[in-house]
C-alpha cells in the first residue's frame, strides 16, 4: 500500500502536467492565450556567493519582488499578468555557468526576462541564450559595451551604465574641472583592459594627457611600488580601474603612501558597498560616477526607506535598476496586453522613461537605456548623517553626454 | 637611482611582513611537519577579529595585537585537539587535505556572518602619513610592519635556539623516542606549537588589517605566495622564511616596477629556480633518509 501511493501520486502529476502543457501549447489558454502558462516569470540570474554578492545577490531579488507589489496594486483587477512569480540562480561569476542557467530558466522554468547578471563575460552568454531562444534579457549590473555593440540582438537590453559612459563620467568631467594629467593603474584582464582604453580615450578628448597607463596582476595584494610609479610623474589624477577587494586594497596602500591630497584619485567602477567596506574616511574625495544614488532625491530617498525595511541596508545602484528593469518590463506587458517577447519589445522600444531610477531616460535603437548620470565625491566623515550617506553628487550629467553615441557594431 | 632605491626600501618593507605571515607556517612546519594549509584561513581571522573587535568592542590596532594572537591561539589549540593531532602519524598529505578543508569551512562560515565586500578599519594612531629618509618617501606604516616583523622573527627565532623551552620542542620532533627517555613529555608540546603558530598567522592579519582589504578571501591568493617563501627558504627553516620573506619582497618590487604584469609570476620564477637547485630550499636541510 504505502509504496503504490507516491507512485499514483507521481502518476497524477504526470497527468495534469501533460494536460497543462497540452493547454498551454494549444493556443487560447485560461487568459486567453496572453500569458504564456498562465504567470509571468522573472529571473533574477546574479553571484549569490561570490565578490558581487552583497552589491546584487539576494537584494536583487528584493528589488524585482518590490517592482511586483508595485505592479499589482497599480493594476489590482486590470492586471494582464495575474501571477508573476521570481526564480533564482547563482552564476558564480562564470560564463559557463550562467550559459547553462539560462538556458535552464528560459526552457525548463518558462522564464520570461532575465534580470541583473553581474561579470560581462556571463552577461554576454546570456545574451546569447536570449537572442536564440527569442526571450528577453535586460542587464543591469554588467558594464560591458559589446552588449549593444557587437554582441547586440533584439532580446538584450542594458539598463544602467557601460564602461564607456564611467569613463565619459569621470574622465571628461575631471579634466574639464581642471584634473588634467592621468596617471591610470588598471587591472591586466579583459574589464581593466577596457576600461584602460576608454578613459584614456575620455581624458585625451576632454584635452587631457594620459602620463602612464600601468597595467597589474589580477588578483594583487601589494600595489606600494605600482603607486610610487604612478605618482612619479607627478599627475594631478591617478585612476583606478580594479574593482572589489583589489580597489579596496589599492585604496588603503594609496593613503598609506601619503598619496591622498597629493593626487585627486578617481575610480573606474565603484558601488556604494566598496564605500561601506573600506569606511568613508579612507575614501573622502575620490571622485567616480555613479548611475544612481539612494540619497539623490526625495524620490530616490523614500524608495530606498521602503527597500530598507524589506532587506536591512540601503540599495546599491544595481538593486535600483533591477527594480526599475522590472516594472518597465512588467508596465510593457500590461501595455501590449501578453507576455510574448516580440510584443513587449515593442513597447520597451523607445519608450522614454521618467522613474526612481531613470531620469530622462530612453530605450535607444540599440536596446541601451541611456539616461542622466552623476559625478559623485565621496564626503568626509565629518558630512556623514547617518549610515550609507556616504556621496555628494557634484553634477549631474545628462543623458546625451553620458553615453556614446548608437554604435555601428550593433546590427540587429 | 632614487627611484630603484625607492623600489628596493618598498620591497624591503613589503619583505618584513612576508616574512611575519610566513613564520607561523615555517614554525608548525618546522617543528611539527604539518603543513598548514589553513594559515591563509587564520591569517584572514586574524584580520577580521580585529576589525570586529573595533567595531564592538571599540578595541584599537595596539591592542588588538596583543588580544587577537591570543583568540587565534585558542583557535589553533581547538583546530590541533579537534583534527590536526589524529593525523600526525599519517603521511603529511594528510593534515594538508585537512587543513585545506578547514580553511574552505573557515572561509565560508566568515563569508556567512560578514559577507563578501569586506569590514572597514581604522588606520592605526601615529602610524599615518610619510617618512622621509634622505630624500625618499616611505609609509609610516610600512616601516613599522617592516621592522616590528622583524623583532617578532628575531624572538620566535631566540626562542626556539636559545631558551629551554625551545630546546625541549626541537628535541621533541627529531626525536621524540629519545628525548621521551630523557623524562620529557613530548606529547604536551605539540598543541602548544600548533596554537602558537596559528597566533602568528592571526598576527600577520592585525598587521595587514590597516593596509589591505579585509575580506573572507584575504587569505586564499595570500597563503600561495606565503608557500612560495618557505618553499624558498627551506621548508621549516625560520631562517629561511625570514631571509626568502625579504627576498620575495624585493622581487615583487623590481617586478612591479619594471615588469608591472609580471610581478607576481615573478615569485614563482624565483621559487622554481631555487627549487630546482636546491630542492631543500635556501635555508632547509635534505632529509635524511
Amino acid at each position: 500500500m504505502r509504496s503504490r501511493k507516491p507512485a499514483a501520486a507521481v502518476a497524477a502529476a504526470v497527468c495534469s502536467s501533460l494536460a497543462l502543457a497540452a493547454c498551454g501549447g494549444g493556443g487560447p489558454g485560461a487568459a486567453g492565450g496572453k500569458i504564456s502558462d498562465d504567470k509571468v516569470v522573472l529571473g533574477v540570474l546574479n553571484d549569490q556567493s561570490g565578490v558581487y554578492k552583497d552589491l546584487s545577490g539576494p537584494n536583487s531579488k528584493v528589488a524585482v519582488q518590490m517592482a511586483i507589489d508595485d505592479y499589482k496594486a497599480k493594476y489590482g483587477d486590470k492586471a494582464v499578468a495575474k501571477t508573476i512569480e521570481i526564480v533564482t540562480a547563482d552564476h558564480q561569476n562564470k560564463p559557463d555557468i550562467a550559459n547553462t542557467k539560462a538556458q535552464e530558466m528560459y526552457d525548463r522554468q518558462n522564464v520570461d526576462l532575465i534580470l541583473d547578471v553581474p561579470t560581462s563575460s556571463a552577461a554576454l552568454a546570456v545574451a546569447t541564450q536570449a537572442k536564440a531562444k527569442k526571450k528577453l534579457f535586460i542587464d543591469i549590473t554588467a558594464g560591458t559595451t559589446a552588449l549593444t555593440g557587437k554582441s547586440c540582438n533584439k532580446y538584450t537590453y542594458a539598463w544602467a551604465y557601460d564602461t564607456a559612459m564611467l569613463a565619459n563620467g569621470t574622465g571628461n568631467t575631471v579634466v574639464k574641472n581642471g584634473g588634467k594629467t592621468w596617471s591610470i593603474v588598471y587591472p591586466d584582464y579583459a574589464f581593466g583592459q577596457d576600461m584602460n582604453k576608454s578613459f584614456t580615450a575620455a581624458v585625451k578628448g576632454a584635452g587631457g594627457t594620459v602620463g602612464q597607463s600601468i597595467a597589474t596582476p589580477f588578483p594583487n595584494d601589494n600595489f606600494a611600488t605600482f603607486i610610487t610609479k604612478a605618482g612619479s610623474t607627478n599627475p594631478k589624477v591617478i585612476g583606478i580601474m580594479s574593482a572589489g577587494g583589489d580597489l579596496i586594497n589599492f585604496v588603503k596602500q594609496y593613503n598609506q603612501a601619503g598619496m591622498q591630497g597629493k593626487a585627486q584619485l578617481a575610480v573606474g567602477l565603484m558601488f556604494i558597498t566598496d564605500i561601506h567596506s573600506l569606511g568613508v574616511e579612507q575614501f573622502e574625495g575620490t571622485t567616480f560616477t555613479d548611475p544612481w544614488y539612494w540619497n539623490f532625491d526625495a524620490k530616490n530617498k523614500a524608495w530606498a526607506d521602503r527597500f530598507l525595511a524589506k532587506s536591512g541596508t540601503r540599495p546599491s545602484f544595481a538593486h535600483a535598476g533591477n527594480y526599475s528593469a522590472a516594472m518597465n518590463y512588467l508596465e510593457s506587458v500590461q501595455a501590449a496586453g501578453t507576455d510574448e517577447a516580440d510584443a513587449v519589445v515593442k513597447q520597451l522600444d523607445g519608450k522614454k522613461i521618467n522613474d526612481v531610477f531613470l531620469r530622462n531616460g530612453e530605450v535607444r535603437s540599440d536596446h541601451r537605456v541611456i539616461h542622466d548620470v552623476y559625478l559623485a565625491k565621496v564626503k568626509s566623515k565629518s558630512e556623514v548623517k547617518e549610515a550609507w550617506d556616504y556621496e555628494k553628487i557634484v553634477q549631474t550629467i545628462p543623458a546625451a553626454e553620458a553615453f556614446e553615441p548608437v554604435s555601428p557594431a550593433c546590427k540587429m | 637611482m632614487s627611484a630603484f632605491v625607492q623600489y628596493t626600501l618598498q620591497g624591503l618593507a613589503a619583505g618584513g611582513f612576508y616574512a611575519l605571515a610566513a613564520l607561523g607556517l615555517a614554525v608548525i612546519f618546522g617543528v611539527l611537519g604539518v603543513v598548514n594549509f589553513s594559515h591563509g584561513a587564520c591569517y584572514m581571522l586574524g584580520a577580521v577579529a580585529a576589525a570586529v573587535l573595533l567595531d564592538v568592542l571599540g578595541l584599537h590596532f595596539w591592542a588588538a595585537l596583543v588580544v587577537v594572537p591570543i583568540l587565534l591561539f585558542g583557535v589553533g589549540v581547538v583546530m590541533e585537539r579537534l583534527f590536526v593531532r589524529w593525523l600526525l602519524r599519517l603521511d603529511p598529505l594528510y593534515n594538508f587535505l585537512l587543513t585545506f578543508g578547514l580553511s574552505l569551512i573557515l572561509v565560508d562560515l566568515v563569508k556567512g556572518r560578514y559577507g563578501v565586500s569586506g569590514l572597514p578599519y581604522e588606520r592605526p594612531a601615529g602610524l599615518g602619513g610619510q617618512l622621509h629618509i634622505g630624500g625618499i618617501g616611505l609609509s609610516r606604516y610600512q616601516v613599522f610592519a617592516c621592522l616590528f616583523s622583524f623583532l617578532i622573527c628575531a624572538l620566535v627565532w631566540l626562542l626556539l635556539t636559545r631558551t629551554r623551552v625551545g630546546m625541549i620542542v626541537r628535541a621533541s620532533t627529531e626525536d621524540a623516542e629519545r628525548t621521551r627517555a630523557l623524562g620529557i613529555n613530548v606529547g604536551r608540546w605539540v598543541t602548544p606549537v600548533f596554537g602558537f603558530g596559528i597566533a602568528l598567522a592571526g598576527l600577520a592579519g592585525v598587521m595587514a588589517a590597516p593596509f589591505r582589504a579585509i575580506t573572507a578571501d584575504m587569505g586564499s591568493n595570500f597563503v600561495i605566495i606565503l608557500f612560495a617563501v618557505v618553499v624558498i627558504g627551506g621548508l621549516g627553516s625560520i631562517l629561511g622564511a625570514v631571509v626568502a620573506g625579504f627576498l620575495v619582497g624585493l622581487v615583487e618590487a623590481y617586478g612591479q616596477a619594471y615588469a608591472p604584469t609580471f610581478s607576481q609570476v615573478a615569485i614563482f620564477v624565483l621559487m622554481a629556480a631555487v627549487v630546482l637547485f636546491r630542492p631543500a630550499g635556501l635555508f632547509g636541510r635534505e632529509e635524511a633518509g
